[in-house]
């Protein structure tokens, strides 16, 4: 009865806390570069997720192209366009977050990492982080889609950058609340259903698309106070500057910078401060 | 209950788990001794897998309390996962990884050192005859090579104690083979088995003890001789023609056998244990079928299975006798053809 395989794994949980964080880290990476590898494997999936994008900034920068009066004075729409479309694909591009869950829990992967020794937070973040990766590939496949339409970042580099660092933040977040629905549901069919059922309101009641102005009364109100409104005119103060924001009829901006600025970041943590903790609850509740 | 192999590493103790209104573990006792295969055998909804993934952490039992090695499930989760491999119907591989990934994946989430998940992924592959197919996707693989790979990746981190739902459900019979063929393999080596079946041949073929269950607790337990003795040594077990003739076989048959008889008005079957008297018993019931003139299409005599177990104990069958492939072995000729047509 002796055991010819020699058991050598360190079989001990790290007991410091800065040991526990740095297993969790590497572990989170380990799960991470794991999905990474899957997206390579089943290139399709990315491919049709940036179908989506290509069709929305073809669809509205020649189909909108002159209809909105209301625009900043001086901005062509398609300037106006991409910054909204930016911060569009990083809520769409968040979807797959769930759906990464709800695959993995169907095919058993969930289970089998739920039953390792290795860190529990290092699936969700894992998952978030190849999530956050694979948005910033698309961004910048929608950024080069956008500069063959006519825009153009001009508000230098450095706010160039900033709109990037704002977008995938954006997706990060709303990835953590995908990664929710995802454990809620369990199911790809419901959790597709689920997603856009919430996600197209969210989009298309705000300033993404179209000037709040020409919409119905009611919705202008709400239009207003949705953080997507508020992230696509950050997106835009970034892209183009205080034109970008300006109104229309006054000729006043519609914020400052550090008004969209503190706004943006408060929603984003707030947001982050809620599901975060909700996700991690999930998972552990897991059956 | 006889000790096997010394102390047990695996306990519970009135493990209860409802999901809502549902009570799927009513309460289950068990003990399995260091270096054993525990069969816990049971039809589908029987509390198997669930008993299973308390044991492995996956769930939280609604009372009572499940150990590993000393360690409780809930308590001390984390470090009961360093000693314990878990394959089979809960867990999966990634079938858009290689073999070979989905080994070191597993390797690095034990917290092994990268050339040491790779070192010990390589051996476990060649081990299970996977080393050809360590660089192809796991999705070209066949069901039984899937099977093997995943019975593989619960075996990289080397566990004391290795849990196995239902390990042959859904396999051709070569690759059930192969299986147990591996199961025998660890048990040799000294690593404690807990698995679950549905099928009877194979809890009789490897387990030390078997746990019988049925919704929710475990009904008997015991090991194979043991489970039949409890039904009185041989069976006489009879097949006709006609259905009608069921009852009519019951009614000449009465007061011949050493207990009660029971029927499968389905399978046109009637059972009776014949104790030690078996062949003057078997003499005797064909001349009073004679004169009754019922026809019969088999009669033969065999070694209770764990079948006639179910049975006896739960006055039905195990739910899967229904499928050809869960027949035990030593039926009769035309049952073998049948699943054999089945399998193919």
């Amino acid at each position: 009865m002796s055991a010819t395989m020699e058991r050598t794994t360190d079989r001990r949980a790290p007991s410091s806390t800065g040991a526990r964080i740095q297993l969790a880290l590497v572990d989170g990476i380990i799960v991470a570069r794991r999905n990474l590898v899957t997206l390579t494997r089943v290139p399709t999936v990315f491919i049709f997720e940036l179908v989506q994008p290509i069709m929305f900034v073809l669809l509205f920068r020649y189909i909108y192209a002159n209809q909105f009066s209301q625009l900043p004075p001086g901005v062509k729409y398609v300037q106006f366009l991409m910054p909204g479309i930016f911060v569009q694909n990083a809520l769409f591009g968040s979807t797959s977050t769930a759906i990464g869950f709800a695959d993995d829990l169907k095919a058993g992967i969930i289970d089998r990492f739920r039953s390792l020794p290795m860190a529990r937070s290092a699936v969700l973040a894992g998952r978030t982080t190849s999530d956050l990766t694979k948005n910033f590939l698309l961004l910048m496949i929608v950024i080069l889609i956008g500069y063959l339409v006519g825009f153009r970042f001009q508000n230098g580099v450095l706010n160039a950058v900033g709109l990037i660092v704002l977008v995938l933040a954006v997706g990060f977040t709303f990835s953590w609340i995908s990664a929710c629905i995802g454990l809620a549901l369990k199911k790809v069919e419901a959790v597709q259903a689920a997603s856009f059922t919430w996600i197209f309101p969210v989009v298309f009641v705000s300033s993404a698309f179209v000037p709040v102005a020409g919409m119905a009364k009611f919705l202008q109100v709400v239009a207003r106070n949705n953080p997507v409104t508020i992230w696509c005119n950050m997106a835009r103060y970034l892209s183009n500057g205080v034109a970008g924001i300006t109104d229309f009829q006054t000729g006043i901006p519609v914020d400052t910078f550090e008004g969209l600025a503190i706004k943006s970041v408060l929603w984003i943590a707030g947001l982050l401060i809620v599901f975060v903790p909700l996700a991690i609850r999930l998972y552990r509740k897991l059956t | 209950m006889t000790r096997l192999m010394g102390d047990p590493i695996i306990r519970t103790e009135a493990l209860v788990k409802s999901f809502g209104a549902v009570e799927a573990l009513k309460g289950v006792d068990l003990e399995v001794e260091k270096g054993a295969v525990y069969g816990l055998l049971g039809p589908n909804g029987a509390g198997k897998t669930t008993a299973v993934r308390i044991l492995t952490t996956l769930l939280q039992p609604t009372s009572g309390r499940a150990e590993v090695d000393g360690l409780d499930s809930v308590r001390d989760a984390e470090e009961l996962r360093f000693r314990i491999g878990l394959a089979g119907q809960s867990a999966a591989v990634d079938e858009n990884l290689t073999g070979l990934e989905n080994l070191e994946l597993v390797g690095r989430l034990y917290h092994l050192p990268k050339e040491e998940a790779r070192r010990r992924s390589i051996e476990v592959l060649e081990r299970f005859d996977l080393a050809d197919a360590a660089g192809r996707a796991a999705k070209t693989y066949s069901g039984g090579m899937r099977r093997r790979l995943d019975l593989a990746a619960s075996l990289v981190g080397r566990p004391d104690v290795l849990f196995l739902d239902e390990p042959t459900t859904g396999l051709d019979p070569r690759s059930r083979i192969d299986v147990w063929d591996f199961i025998r393999e660890l048990q040799n080596e000294g690593t404690t088995l807990l698995l679950t079946t549905q099928y009877l041949e194979e809890a009789d073929l490897l387990a030390d003890k078997i746990g019988v269950m049925d919704v929710g607790t475990i009904i008997a337990e015991g090991t194979s001789d043991e489970l039949k003795d409890r039904i009185g040594g041989e069976v006489l077990e009879l097949h006709v023609e006609d259905r009608a003739d069921v009852a009519r076989v019951l009614e000449t048959m009465q007061g011949i056998g050493a207990g009660e008889p029971t029927a499968d008005h389905d399978e046109r079957r009637v059972r009776i244990p014949v104790g030690n008297n078996g062949p003057a018993i078997l003499l005797d019931s064909v001349r009073r079928l004679d004169e009754a003139h019922i026809r019969l299409i088999d009669i033969a005599l065999h070694r209770p299975t764990l079948d006639d177990v179910f049975l006896s104990l739960t006055g039905r069958g195990a739910e899967h006798d229904a499928d050809p492939d869960a027949a035990p072995a030593g039926r009769s000729k035309r049952r073998r053809d049948r699943r054999r047509k089945d399998d193919g």
